[in-house]
């Protein structure tokens, strides 16, 4: 992650803008609740991963949805703690639509003591018709998460 | 073989193993860049997803070629990527003529020590 976990105060995510690989995917933050976070990923000819149709590749919505998902968990535990991607698996349950923007939104499931499990949609405008189902996992390498109340 | 352009974002080069098979090669740079001195866990993921298709075009192209469209992926990831080119590979454990179930590898020294591995299944419209 982009993200200085000894650093920064969670409302800093709302102004953030993103570095590395999110930054040149055009990244950025959307919205956020009590529970759930939302990015933004700007259509681009640069994303494209079909030709023929103009769809964006599945790589850049992983990206997206693997950022969403660990903010997801910072935002249920109210401060950063550095963490690994262990795993995260994408459903594509249809194209996105070619010129328009992607909101992935995440929520956090549980934070266990060294382990996370999170959950995404990414969807182009309404919640109700998803492109993509997101499931992702976290781990602290070492050390443990700051406990939360269930 | 053509590559889509978001395999040119993520600055991916194909190249060819002794048999023939197409291997990706990405560079260590700002634009594929995570946490400070680490590749983005999606950068990562978008060369597995190139490989795939890679070695899907490559198998489809000796069966008269098709569109291939992503039905799923499960990524795990088993090592930090480090300030170093990573490979990657796809190798297809079956190709249907309606699904193709590929397995991709990205490793940076050790092809036997991988970074990320992704088990992904694709739709096949054969032309």
């Amino acid at each position: 992650m982009e993200f200085d976990p000894k650093t920064m105060a969670l409302q800093a995510i709302e102004t953030r803008t993103f570095g590395g690989h999110g930054g040149r995917l055009g990244i950025r933050f959307h919205a956020r609740g009590e529970d759930w976070i939302e990015l933004a990923l700007p259509y681009s000819p640069d994303l494209i991963g079909d030709e023929d149709s103009g769809v964006i590749a599945s790589g850049p919505i992983i990206a997206m949805m693997d950022i969403a998902t660990s903010l997801a968990v910072w935002n249920r535990t109210k401060a950063f703690a550095p963490h690994a991607t262990l795993d995260l698996r994408v459903d594509y349950l249809r194209p996105a639509r070619p010129g328009h923007d992607v909101i992935g939104r995440a929520e956090c499931l549980r934070v266990a003591r060294s382990i996370s499990f999170t959950r995404g949609i990414a969807h182009d405008g309404d919640l109700e018709d998803p492109i993509a189902h997101v499931t992702a996992t976290f781990m602290v390498p070492s050390g443990t998460y700051p406990k939360v109340p269930r | 073989m053509k590559l889509p352009p978001y395999a040119a974002l993520l600055g991916a080069q194909l190249e060819f193993a002794g048999d023939g098979t197409p291997i990706m090669r990405m560079p260590f740079g700002e634009d594929v860049l995570g946490r400070p001195g680490f590749l983005q866990g999606g950068a990562i993921s978008g060369l597995l997803e190139v490989a795939a298709i890679a070695a899907l075009r490559h198998a489809l192209a000796e069966e008269g070629g098709g569109r291939i469209k992503p039905i799923n992926a499960t990524v795990d990831f088993m090592r930090g990527g480090r300030d170093r080119d990573t490979l990657a590979a796809g190798i297809i454990t079956r190709l249907g003529n309606r699904v193709a179930n590929v397995e991709a590898v990205a490793w940076q020294d050790d092809r036997a020590r991988p970074i990320a591995a992704a088990r992904m299944n694709y739709l096949i419209e054969r032309d």
